[in-house]
């Protein structure tokens, strides 16, 4: 069996009661945390762009920063793959409530920020990245198989890799489809060797056949589970906060993928 | 800098879109310039332009036992796994390496969003999904590869890429890291986009949509005819298909530059296009072919023709086939691969239909009708929204 080691240089956070990495952690050692604004801040955008850009893209893009930020990474040089399971949920029932009733009204930008990539694009001008940038999707599996590509590209190109997987809360009919209650946004830098900068080791592994691990747990009423990729986080999120432990993510259907994470010595 | 890869083996490949089903309607039209663009018969309301639809999509159910995953874009998606015997491959394959150890890697840039805006125009009295739409995985972007997955029965890394128009070019490169990291054995690598209100009336909206033909590089033109297509690759090592034709090698890059419009000095796609030669261990004079992403739109042509003008010589040949078969979207990464491969295989130079008049800015390679050719080498470049950029190179076995 495969296996592909990472390490781990800059974490990102973001979900309606938790601004950032910190408070997370702040939270699990039982203080009180305050909730973050409403909007995602994503200073890395220009003013005037922030102001007009969708919430997909500020969500993508906050975390995102603070996980370079963490890392002491030059954006500009970092490949990325941004990972999300329904994009830009609010847009989509916007130009499918619109194209249902007055098609040739569609907004232009509406449009243009409608596709997968729209945070990749944004991410890559703000910052000046001309290195590769993807934009996957994976249902439910999004946070695995997104770990899984930014892993490979990390090992083969053997440079640091930037990871972001978000989604925003689902609007209308297409929400009722999505189940997708909250937003949750996590990034990772992750880099193919030790340095002075790892946080945390992740060793990776494929675990086929797994249909039977991977289906979900009762709920349990706990904010996460508004959301498939929060839900899914969930687990290597507490991980990554205590430092240790191993846990399972789905990294397609039926296929789950081992993540045991230990703290940089 | 990249440093070349191990080439892999093309070992299957198939495409579907407006000029047939299966490989060898696309030779015959692309041999004899008959291309396949037609009136706009597709919107739910009237709109003036012409599009590249597959015939017989409505025709062609999915069977039953695949039917929670029911839409237009999977019947295109199904329709197009079973030209050229490639459904017989990608099965065979699962069976040599086993269900795990085959990655499925799809593109796509709307995926069955044609299946979200059905419902809306026919929402219950709750105004919700009226209830045979009531199917939450194909209203999800992930829909095409969960559909195709189930159909083929592969349980390996799966993944779709969305990056608008570059999608099913960087599935090639997603499944050369899986195989190089020994994640996977083989990879079905592919694409499936389908006609639909959201881009039709959205490219319509930002004003890029020719009310004629798409004419590639044409002094005259005036933006893009959308079309549709599936298209499906099997990537072995080169070992388990030595004869087949080869993925010599892939470059992907940013423009970090705007999100609709392309760098003005092509520097995204000339870093994709770099980074394929050097992956591939290429000369920019060892190209014979290369398949433009071209789409008619005025700054993209003029971009990447100044680009080829002054990387390639007079005796590399270069064309768009987007007068053929319209834009693709998701799926012209993967339609445009099978055009660069049927380049090699049958030594065709594919014309670039529409234009009589190339733009000021197009150097001796552009290839106005279809030439017979030796290509040894073909590349073949795509370029998204978003400033998303790949570029793909595909060879011949060595003699």
């Amino acid at each position: 069996m495969s296996t592909l080691q990472v390490h781990v240089e800059g974490i990102g956070l973001w979900a309606p009661t938790l601004g950032d990495f910190a408070a997370l952690k702040a939270q699990l050692r039982g203080e009180t945390v305050d909730a973050p604004p409403t909007r995602p801040a994503a200073i890395v955008l220009p003013a005037n762009e922030r102001r007009r850009a969708p919430e997909s893209v500020l969500l993508a893009l906050e975390v995102a920063d603070q996980a370079v930020a963490m890392s002491g990474r030059a954006a500009s040089d970092l490949p990325c793959v941004f990972s999300s399971a329904y994009g830009d949920q609010s847009i989509s029932d916007y130009m499918c409530a619109t194209l249902a009733n007055v098609p040739t009204e569609l907004s232009p930008t509406k449009f243009h920020n409608s596709v997968h990539n729209a945070p990749a694009g944004y991410w890559t001008i703000a910052t000046g990245c001309h290195a590769a940038s993807s934009a996957i999707t994976a249902g439910h599996a999004s946070l695995g198989a997104g770990l899984l590509e930014a892993a490979a590209l990390c090992m083969t190109e053997q440079v640091p890799v930037l990871l972001v997987c978000s989604d925003i809360a689902g609007h209308g009919p297409l929400g009722d489809m999505s189940g997708t209650r909250t937003a949750f946004g996590i990034a990772l830098v992750l880099a193919p060797a030790i340095t002075s900068r790892t946080l945390a080791h992740l060793d990776l592994a494929l675990l086929p056949h797994a249909g039977h691990a991977l289906h979900p747990s009762p709920s349990t009423g706990a904010w996460y589970e508004g959301n498939p990729v929060a839900a899914s986080a969930w687990p290597l999120v507490q991980n990554l906060a205590t430092g240790q432990g191993e846990c399972t993510l789905a990294a397609a259907e039926t296929l789950a993928m081992s993540v045991v994470l230990e703290t940089a010595a | 800098m990249s440093v070349p890869i191990h080439p892999l083996a093309v070992s299957a490949f198939t495409v579907t879109s407006a000029l047939g089903q299966g490989l060898e309607s696309h030779l015959a039209a692309l041999s004899t310039g008959r291309g396949g663009l037609r009136e706009n018969d597709f919107s739910s309301a009237p709109l003036a332009c012409w599009i590249g639809r597959v015939d017989g999509v409505e025709d062609a159910p999915l069977p039953a036992a695949h039917a929670m995953w029911e839409c237009r874009n999977n019947r295109l998606a199904w329709l197009g796994l079973r030209q050229d015997q490639f459904l017989d491959c990608a099965l065979d394959a699962r069976q040599r390496y086993g269900a795990a150890r085959v990655a499925l890697v799809l593109g796509t840039s709307t995926a069955s969003i044609g299946a979200t805006e059905e419902g809306y125009r026919h929402l219950d009295e709750h105004g919700q999904m009226p209830p045979e739409l009531r199917r939450p995985p194909i209203h999800a972007p992930h829909s095409l590869a969960g559909f195709v997955a189930e159909a083929l029965g592969l349980e390996g890394p799966c993944l779709t890429v969305s990056t608008a128009c570059s999608s099913s070019a960087k599935v090639f490169a997603s499944a050369e890291r899986l195989i190089r990291l020994g994640l996977a054995d083989a990879a079905v690598v592919g694409g499936v986009d389908t006609l639909c209100d959201s881009v039709l009336f959205g490219f319509n909206a930002l004003e890029l949509v020719s009310p004629e033909p798409c004419q590639p590089f044409d002094q005259a033109r005036h933006g893009i005819s959308i079309g549709e297509a599936a298209g499906f690759a099997l990537l072995e090592r080169i070992a388990a298909a030595p004869e087949a034709l080869r993925l010599l090698g892939y470059g992907e890059s940013s423009d970090a530059h705007h999100m609709s419009t392309p760098h003005p000095e092509g520097l995204g796609a000339e870093l994709a296009l770099r980074d394929a030669l050097a992956r591939a261990g290429l000369r920019a004079d060892q190209v014979d072919y290369i398949n433009l992403h071209g789409t008619a739109s005025l700054k993209n042509d003029e971009v990447e023709a100044a680009l080829v003008a002054r990387v390639f010589p007079a005796s590399t040949r270069a064309s768009s086939t987007k007068g053929f078969t319209g834009h693709t979207l998701g799926a012209a990464g993967i339609l445009e691969s099978a055009f660069a491969l049927l380049a090699i295989r049958h030594g065709l130079v594919p014309g670039n239909l529409g234009c009589t008049h190339p733009d000021q800015a197009c150097g001796p390679q552009l290839a106005l009708v279809s030439e017979p050719r030796e290509v040894n080498v073909a590349l073949s470049n795509s370029f998204g929204f978003g400033g998303n950029n790949a570029c793909l190179a595909f060879g011949r076995a060595p003699a």
